[in-house]
């Protein structure tokens, strides 16, 4: 048998691991990724030119990134490389893909998903004024831009990630008027059992707190988003809130950065007909896997954020294992013992991500009761009261019939932004329960694609 | 600056030109080019749908808000491009003849 | 174990289904609609959307002006316009053969009131600005349009249902039966419909029903490849598609006015019964790619943010299955629409309601006739409802 072709989309702290994996089983993988230079999201690379160290740039994660980054700079001449690569579409155990305008289709006896995640957001009223950024967006202009968002920002929703970006815009200089949580103070010593999964990590996030108070950060918690005040022509001007006791508080700031964790890039998994899951615990559905990372499709593997969101160590151990899954399967087994400390490691950040969804809990009704006047579709300008209007007045209970009476989902984004908050809406409205509303059906491409993409004809 | 975005450092970088709605303003080498806007005006594009203007949103090539139009009426997506000398944007919806060939 | 029963029967929630329903309800029949997942999904809901006369088969014209009357009597008939706009047809070609094509039909088409204006060259350019140098000719029908496909069947569902239809949704009809004067249908979950008279409405899976009669039609399963752009300013009026004998260069586009622009054409995709979907093929969307850019060339700037398709039914002659029965009395049929089924929706649904409460119709619809195919077996050992796995992908 020839060497089998395995191909890896992402070249995040998932797939690099896995690309290294496979490496030192003597395969030479092909490495898919969307950006100019590796490292995904979390530990995202600043442009060349620009001089912030390590420590600077990732804090107490500094040695992780910088072993990824240097793993990865070792072993990309052995590999497949393609960065700057949009894998749009899989049909036919082919991935295709295109690059600088030009499409083209990859065979693969195994294919390792590793796509990552985005932020995971509620609509409020005004998060379509200018000024108004998801927490992951507010990183990245700090991180890889070295900017701030605005002049004076707010951070609100929930998630680890709300104060870890807030401190390390103090820190970097930034003004921060306010952190605020929609996730109750007492939630968090609830989810302790399972947090203390990963005591190192949540030692970090309880001395973010502390800085913060210490910068004189306004914190609060238990709050509830009310209105993004602005005007369309200057974008944001302040943020509306109700507070835990029920008053109401209004906070000037000229940029928010926004979020409720993260929510992982399934589109790929979708195309390659993968079987989902609902997950009560995040009311989100989940490509299902195995404990390896193996999905309902032979061949189709799924690692990291895109498939369940444990952070990027858990991302880099998904990567091992997914790797290790692919080799058994194509016949070059690997050790149990190995595989049992991965596997082990595994069910730890699992625990983990169930504490941390019990502290920062996805604020379901929030979203659910979101004034009709609430812009839920910000690509395509729908309201959440349009969408009610095709609930009750067009019978639409599921959401992709949704979709298509409303528009809701229908924009460039594809219902990422979206999705979840309309899902909840749509439950409450037509008094079903959310897993019966289902998901957005994902099409191709999973990104905008050029209409002068040429097609690579062998 | 009257931009949006705020510079915390990183300024030791060469200076890039570039053209927004006819005016010439300043970025440095490795900002994107939503960053390069940003730092100059407030906005990229007005929505279409209603009578916001925008200004990016996921700014990690997900969201699909910072798509701009250049001069000509070719398309950008702001946050995965890098600047480069020269480009001309409009943050302005082009005229309806942009698909006339013979303008 | 519940019972229902009316004056007709239909099975197939499909736009011919839900239009017929509602005008058997304007002549007071009752009506019972049955559909196996939602109302309109299937090729009604996933198809380009034209609302063209032009181009139609010249026997298929009095039924097409039937329902272009319909069309622009639509909000008041059933207080929703299905976003139609009337905002012409343009059929463009390459070669001087599909020209002289035109010029013909064009002659032809006069009979049946549709009126065409051939343009070429640079007056066709100035006239479509967007029109590029490779289009030699083109044939425009003013008064033709488009419409937004996902919303017109479910508004004709909710607009009988107003009128007292009995609509029964996600409902899965496992088998049709005549005992007696009587058909009977029942459902998965053990329901029965009765009605004396059946309508199959059925699109694709229309030949598995007509097979319970005798009846099989050499029905054949495609999925139109469609993708749709960003919103960009409206700027193209009419609908516009290629005519050509090479199937490969017959792409069509239309601009809604929210501004996406609709693309469909160049190839037919796989769809599958059992699985109830069909599928896009990559090779389909970039081929498109490339024949729109001939026609347009300004649309090379945009980016297509999504890709459908849809289960549709074709007959090898390219006209529907439509009328009576052979076999049967009380039974009639509308399915298998070659994918030109849309514009017809409103006229199929007002001509079989007057041919079922009537026993005649003032429209021709004989050329449709299911008795064409009298002298079809399907293939030894398939059944036409075993049609198609899906592949592992």
């Amino acid at each position: 048998m020839g060497e089998p072709r395995i191909v890896i989309v992402g070249a995040g702290p998932a797939g690099v691991r896995c690309a290294q994996t496979l490496l030192a089983a003597g395969l030479r993988p092909t490495l898919i990724d969307e950006g100019r230079r590796d490292g995904g999201q979390i530990y995202r690379r600043q442009p060349d030119g620009f001089t912030r160290p390590y420590a600077k740039l990732y804090g107490t994660e500094a040695l992780r990134a910088q072993d990824l980054h240097e793993t990865f700079t070792r072993l990309r001449a052995q590999i497949d490389y393609r960065p700057q690569t949009l894998a749009w579409n899989i049909w036919d155990k082919k991935l295709h893909i295109v690059r600088d305008g030009h499409a083209s289709a990859l065979d693969y006896d195994a294919l390792i998903l590793c796509p990552g995640a985005t932020d995971r957001l509620i609509p409020v009223k005004g998060w379509q004024f200018a000024g108004t950024y998801s927490l992951g967006a507010a990183q990245i202009a700090l991180k890889s831009q070295a900017c701030s968002i605005g002049r004076r920002v707010v951070f609100m929703g929930t998630g680890p990630l709300l104060y870890l970006v807030a401190s390390q815009y103090v820190q970097a200089g930034a003004k921060v008027a306010a952190v605020l949580d929609t996730s109750a103070a007492g939630a968090r010593l609830r989810a302790l059992p399972k947090l203390l999964a990963r005591f190192d990590v949540l030692r970090k996030g309880s001395a973010l707190v502390g800085a913060l108070k210490r910068a004189g950060v306004q914190m609060y918690n238990g709050i509830e988003p009310v209105e993004i005040v602005g005007t369309p022509d200057e974008g944001v001007s302040a943020v509306c809130f109700r507070t835990a006791s029920g008053k109401i508080e209004q906070i000037d700031c000229d940029a928010i950065g926004m979020g409720y964790h993260l929510r992982p890039e399934t589109q790929l998994a979708d195309l390659a007909r993968c079987a989902f899951r609902f997950d009560t615990l995040t009311r989100q559905w989940l490509p299902q896997i195995d404990e390896l990372g193996r999905s309902s499709v032979p061949g189709v593997y799924l690692a990291g954020d895109g498939v369940r969101v444990l952070g990027a160590d858990g991302a880099e151990n998904a990567g091992r294992l997914a790797a290790h899954a692919a080799l058994i399967d194509l016949g070059r087994g690997a050790q149990a013992a190995v595989l049992d400390a991965l596997k082990r490691e595994q069910r730890r950040m699992d625990r983990f991500r169930e504490g941390l969804a019990q502290a920062f809990e996805w604020p379901a009704q929030q979203a659910a009761k979101l004034p009709d006047e609430t812009m839920v579709c910000r690509c395509e300008g729908i309201t959440a009261g349009e969408l009610r209007r095709v609930i009750h007045d067009e019978g639409a209970q599921e959401a992709n019939r949704a979709k298509a009476l409303s528009r809701v989902g229908m924009g460039r984004c594809q219902g990422r932004y979206c999705g979840h908050a309309a899902a909840e809406i749509i439950a409450d409205a037509a008094r079903v329960p959310l897993e019966q509303v289902g998901r957005l059906r994902g099409q191709a491409p999973v990104k905008p694609l050029a209409i002068a993409t040429v097609e690579e004809t062998e | 600056m009257n931009g949006r975005f705020v510079r915390l450092g990183e300024t030791a970088r060469a200076n890039v030109s570039i053209v927004i709605d006819g005016h010439s303003v300043e970025a440095l080498e490795g900002d994107t080019l939503l960053t390069a806007m940003l730092c100059s005006v407030r906005y990229v594009r007005q929505s279409e749908f209603g009578e916001e203007k925008r200004a990016g949103y996921c700014l990690m090539g997900a969201c699909q808000d910072c798509w701009v139009w250049t001069d000509t009426g070719e398309r950008l997506r702001a946050c995965t491009t890098v600047v480069e000398a020269g480009m001309r944007l409009v943050t302005t919806q082009p005229e309806a003849q942009w698909a006339n060939l013979a303008l | 174990m519940k019972r229902a029963q009316a004056d007709v029967l239909i099975v197939g929630g499909g736009f011919m289904g839900a239009a017929t329903a509602f005008f058997l309800r304007r002549r007071g029949k009752s009506v019972i609609l049955l559909e196996r997942q939602l109302i309109g999904q299937q090729a009604s809901g996933t198809n380009f959307g034209n609302v063209r006369r032009q181009g139609r088969l010249l026997a298929q014209l009095p039924l097409a002006n039937r329902s272009r009357e319909i069309w622009l009597r639509m909000p008041e008939l059933i207080g929703h316009d299905a976003e139609f706009l009337m905002s012409g047809h343009l059929r463009v070609c390459y070669r001087s053969e599909q020209a002289d094509m035109f010029e013909t039909y064009a002659r032809e088409a006069k009979h049946y009131n549709l009126d065409l204006e051939m343009l070429h060259g640079d007056a066709l350019r100035k006239r479509f600005p967007f029109i590029g140098p490779e289009v030699l000719a083109g044939s425009y029908a003013p008064i033709d349009g488009h419409a937004n496909p996902r919303l017109a069947a479910p508004a004709f569902g909710r607009a009988a249902a107003k009128l007292g239809a009995q609509i029964f949704e996600n409902t899965d009809i496992v088998s049709v039966e005549k005992e007696g004067n009587e058909f009977r249908a029942t459902s998965a979950d053990g329901r029965t419909f009765h009605a004396p008279v059946l309508l199959i409405t059925a699109g694709a899976w229309g030949s598995t029903l007509s097979e319970q009669f005798g009846e099989p039609v050499p029905i054949a399963v495609h999925g139109p490849q469609m993708a749709v752009t960003e919103p960009v300013p409206y700027s193209i009026a009419p609908a516009v598609g290629v005519s050509s004998p090479q199937i490969a260069e017959v792409v069509y586009f239309r601009q809604v006015a929210r501004g996406n622009i609709v693309i469909g054409g160049c190839a037919r995709g796989p769809a599958f019964l059992d699985a109830r979907r069909a599928k896009v093929l990559p090779h389909s969307t970039l081929l498109q790619f490339r024949q729109a850019q001939r026609v347009a060339p300004a649309l090379r700037r945009l980016n297509i943010i999504r890709v459908w398709s849809g289960v549709e039914g074709y007959m090898p002659d390219d006209r529907p299955i439509m009328g009576a029965s052979g076999t049967t009395s009380g039974l009639f049929y509308a399915f298998g629409f070659c994918g030109h089924g849309f514009q017809l929706g409103p006229g199929v649904g007002d001509t079989m309601a007057e041919l079922i409460d009537t026993g005649a119709t003032s429209t021709p619809i004989e050329p449709f006739d299911i008795r064409r195919f009298a002298a079809f077996r399907p293939p030894a050992g398939s059944s036409q409802s075993a049609q198609q796995s899906v592949p592992a992908t």
